[in-house]
């Protein structure tokens, strides 16, 4: 089959094809090119390579099984797409959620958000030369992810925030924990900002390449930093806050001119302000101690079933290890089905038991009212929106997502037009596309 | 014969070995330089001695890959252009002089292969050579990013040829003489009674612009664009096993052999400073004799260190930038290097005839 760009080609230029399998084509995308010498006359970009029906899958999952689906969309951030989801469910169903777990998701956005940027940048660094660079960058997102992995107990597919909450507390050393990241973090930076801000060779590659005026990335739906990039103030954590947002400092850096500059520049930025953000939310989250009233080992706890005593009360905390929790940690909605269970009290009590089932049985779980609802959040690249119908069963009836990379993405063959094609992986680079979100 | 032939296998199996350590030393110090460890897991009967065993388990897997020729190349040319580029690297370490001489039995031996009278141009040329290696393999593997690698080889390197040749100009002015013995001989002198009569104290300019030159010419970060993995993917795309080992070689080999041209044309080659043929002479005063071996010793383990010295300075550079882009570095050479070797040519000639 010809593809427009092979019509389109005067003869004398060398077409070329820049995917699906090229080092820097990280996620999969094709990219045809028009050369003329090395400069680019024409491109056509080619997407989908990673297409797996995310949104039609959906639509076969309950609203509580799809959730681990989110983790695959953005998988820098997958924390990010779990809150867009599980607030998108929560405005339909009109939950409230413990201030604590809003913290807690608040601190965990920033942290993907800057685990996101890290790995943009690096790679934008990488593809245009500086691998040590890109290995500072790694190192700072180690770090941060060793963080989300002791929190969450997964360093990608985390399906960490629940419909109406948190699936855990933070664990006891989160404190000491973030503020280590979080110094390696800054210190990567303030190394990078060394290396490069001022780098000429650094500053003669993305100054001026790939400009995107405001008209022209408002016209094409950019959002994130690519679009505060060009000058135009919007984040939806400024526009629609949402969580504990309003209540929070920082500014929105923006950048002048729209380049690749710019975009390195105002992820820098960001990171910054999610870096005094993560700060602020650790400094101001409400405590939740769970009282510890003596303890049962397992064995004990069988022992003691065995002997039939009715009176002994035998609690088992959910990993089974034995910690006995009297009372819940404040993550989790009070609102009756539309979180799990206690599996201590699914363990103990009948009523537990049956709540388990109910809650897991096809066609009841969580059932919200019939209805259209669109919610979006700040994700890594972009405003990262859910649209779910809902037609009153335990089913989505249609979920679409408005992934950021896709707009974006859809504007880089103009971006990359008359420019050299070593500037086209910069500039892909800078646009921060992740195959699993644009393609879903 | 016997004498240049044994004088030949000596210097290239110096010049190969650290080539292969070169390797070592570029991995180690990257990781260094990037909080890693490094290559440490190649082991012998246990012994893993910081990986130095690395260069070698390296040599013995090229050499075991399996040799692949793409079906739509050219067989013949294909095989060739890898040896092209490594043969005419590994010949030019037969000029570089690494100590003066040695005495056996009366008998004097020059500790260098050969003395030519046009060593430079005889270096410059094969070095410019070399470069066939990298078009023969960019064209004739008949894939269109790699005939992209080779043509922007060879843009780079008659942009930056020029510059090389220029900012050695300025040198053969001051040392009047094409031949490395003779530069070397005329950096032993002193000026203004104590220091030392090196290339970077009469040609600092020249050196800078040297430096830059023939880091471009040794193709690696900021300048790697024949390679450039991220965009074109490089020329030798369509190599594997030995032949693609030879280029990284050759790339080493670049490395070597531009901080021997370093030593050799700024910083004194094998001087030690102050050191004569009798021994030191202090220019403060006090003399520290010693005897023709020991000074030859001297000689020979002063021009390895700076030799070293220049590719860490080489490596630290190429771990530290980004990459240029392709007009950049056609514009930084014609616009840039070029203007400023020719204005270190004018200003030497006019300070020189005060």
């Amino acid at each position: 089959m010809t593809t427009r760009i092979q019509k389109e080609a005067r003869k004398e230029s060398l077409l070329i094809n820049m995917g699906p399998s090229h080092p820097a084509m990280h996620g999969t995308i094709r990219i045809m090119l028009e050369l003329d010498g090395e400069k680019v006359r024409n491109s056509e970009v080619e997407v989908g390579y990673l297409h797996r029906g995310f949104e039609k899958t959906c639509e076969n999952k309950t609203y509580f099984n799809l959730l681990p689906y989110t983790d695959r969309l953005n998988y820098v951030s997958p924390l990010i797409n779990n809150v867009g989801y599980v607030m998108t469910i929560e405005k339909l169903m009109d939950i409230k959620v413990p201030e604590r777990a809003q913290y807690i998701r608040v601190i965990m956005s920033e942290l993907s958000r800057i685990s996101d940027h890290l790995t943009a940048l690096a790679a934008m660094t990488m593809e245009c030369g500086a691998f040590t660079v890109f290995l500072y960058y790694i190192k700072a997102r180690e770090e941060i992810w060793n963080v989300i992995e002791k929190t969450t107990g997964a360093r990608m597919t985390t399906s960490y925030i629940r419909i109406g909450g948190v699936r855990t507390d933070l664990h006891p050393d989160f404190k000491t924990d973030v503020a280590k990241a979080m110094k390696v973090t800054r210190d990567v930076l303030r190394d990078v900002k060394g290396l490069l801000d001022k780098n000429k060779i650094w500053i003669d590659r993305t100054r001026g390449v790939a400009v995107v005026s405001p008209d022209m990335a408002i016209n094409y739906g950019f959002t994130g930093p690519c679009l505060r990039a060009s000058g135009v103030k919007y984040d939806v954590r400024k526009a629609h806050p949402y969580l504990v947002y309003d209540r929070l400092d920082f500014i929105v850096p923006l950048g002048e001119k729209g380049d690749n500059y710019d975009r390195y520049m105002v992820r820098m930025k960001e990171m910054e302000q999610s870096l005094r953000i993560v700060e602020q939310c650790v400094e101001k989250i409400p405590e939740s101690v769970p009282e510890v009233k003596g303890k049962i080992e397992p064995a004990e706890a069988i022992k003691a079933s065995r002997a039939r005593k009715p009176d002994a009360k035998i609690k088992l905390s959910p990993n089974l290890k034995g910690s006995e929790k009297e009372k819940y940690p404040s993550i989790l909605t009070d609102s009756k089905g539309v979180k799990v269970p206690p599996k201590e009290d699914t363990y103990t009590g009948i009523e537990g038991l049956i709540n388990h089932f109910k809650f897991f049985m096809r066609g009841h779980g969580i059932r919200p009212p019939k209805g259209e609802v669109y919610f979006s959040v700040e994700g890594g690249s972009g405003e990262l929106g859910y649209y779910i119908v809902s037609d009153g069963t335990d089913q989505p009836y249609r979920l679409h997502l408005r992934g950021p990379c896709f707009h974006i993405v859809s504007a880089l063959e103009e971006m990359i037009k008359g420019h050299y094609i070593a500037d086209v992986i910069p500039t892909f680079g800078s646009t921060n596309m992740i195959g699993g979100e644009l393609d879903r | 014969m016997i004498e240049a032939l044994i004088k030949f296998l000596c210097a290239i199996v110096w010049f190969l070995l650290l080539s292969l350590y070169l390797t070592w030393a570029e991995r180690k110090e990257s990781a260094v330089m990037q909080d890693r460890v490094g290559a440490n897991r190649a082991n012998f009967f246990g012994f893993r001695i910081l990986g130095l065993f690395q260069p070698l388990a390296d040599a013995i897997k090229m050499m075991t890959k399996e040799d692949f020729t793409p079906a739509f190349s050219k067989r013949f040319l294909h095989n060739l252009a890898p040896f092209l580029s490594f043969f005419f690297v590994a010949v030019t370490i037969s000029t570089i002089p690494f100590g003066s001489h040695l005495m056996i039995g009366g008998k004097e031996f020059r500790l260098q292969v050969i003395d030519l009278n046009v060593g430079i141009l005889f270096v410059l040329a094969l070095l410019a050579l070399s470069i066939y290696g990298v078009i023969l393999s960019g064209w004739v593997s008949n894939n269109r990013w790699t005939l992209l690698g080779g043509l922007r080889g060879s843009a780079q390197l008659i942009s930056y040829e020029v510059a090389l040749g220029l900012s050695l100009i300025g040198i053969i002015m001051v040392f009047p003489s094409l031949k490395f013995s003779e530069i070397v001989g005329f950096q032993s002198e002193l000026l203004f009674g104590w220091l030392p009569k090196w290339g970077v104290f009469l040609q600092p300019l020249g050196l800078i612009i040297f430096l830059m030159a023939a880091m471009a010419e040794s193709e690696r970060v900021p300048f790697d664009l024949p390679e450039g993995e991220s965009e074109i993917v490089g020329f030798f795309t369509e190599y594997g096993g030995l032949k693609y080992g030879l280029y990284m070689f050759t790339d080493f080999m670049k490395v070597l052999i531009i901080a021997c041209l370093l030593t050799t044309l700024f910083f004194g080659g094998y001087h030690v400073p102050w050191l004569y043929a009798d021994g030191f002479h202090f220019p403060w005063g006090g003399d520290w004799l010693l005897p023709h071996g020991i000074v030859v010793l001297f000689q020979v383990i002063m021009f390895n260190l700076k030799v070293f010295f220049f590719c860490w300075l080489q490596i630290l550079i190429r771990w530290t930038y980004p990459r240029f882009r392709y007009d950049q570095l056609m514009d930084f050479g014609w616009k840039f290097l070029i203007p400023l070797s020719l204005f270190n040519i004018a200003a030497t000639a006019v300070l020189m005839s005060l």
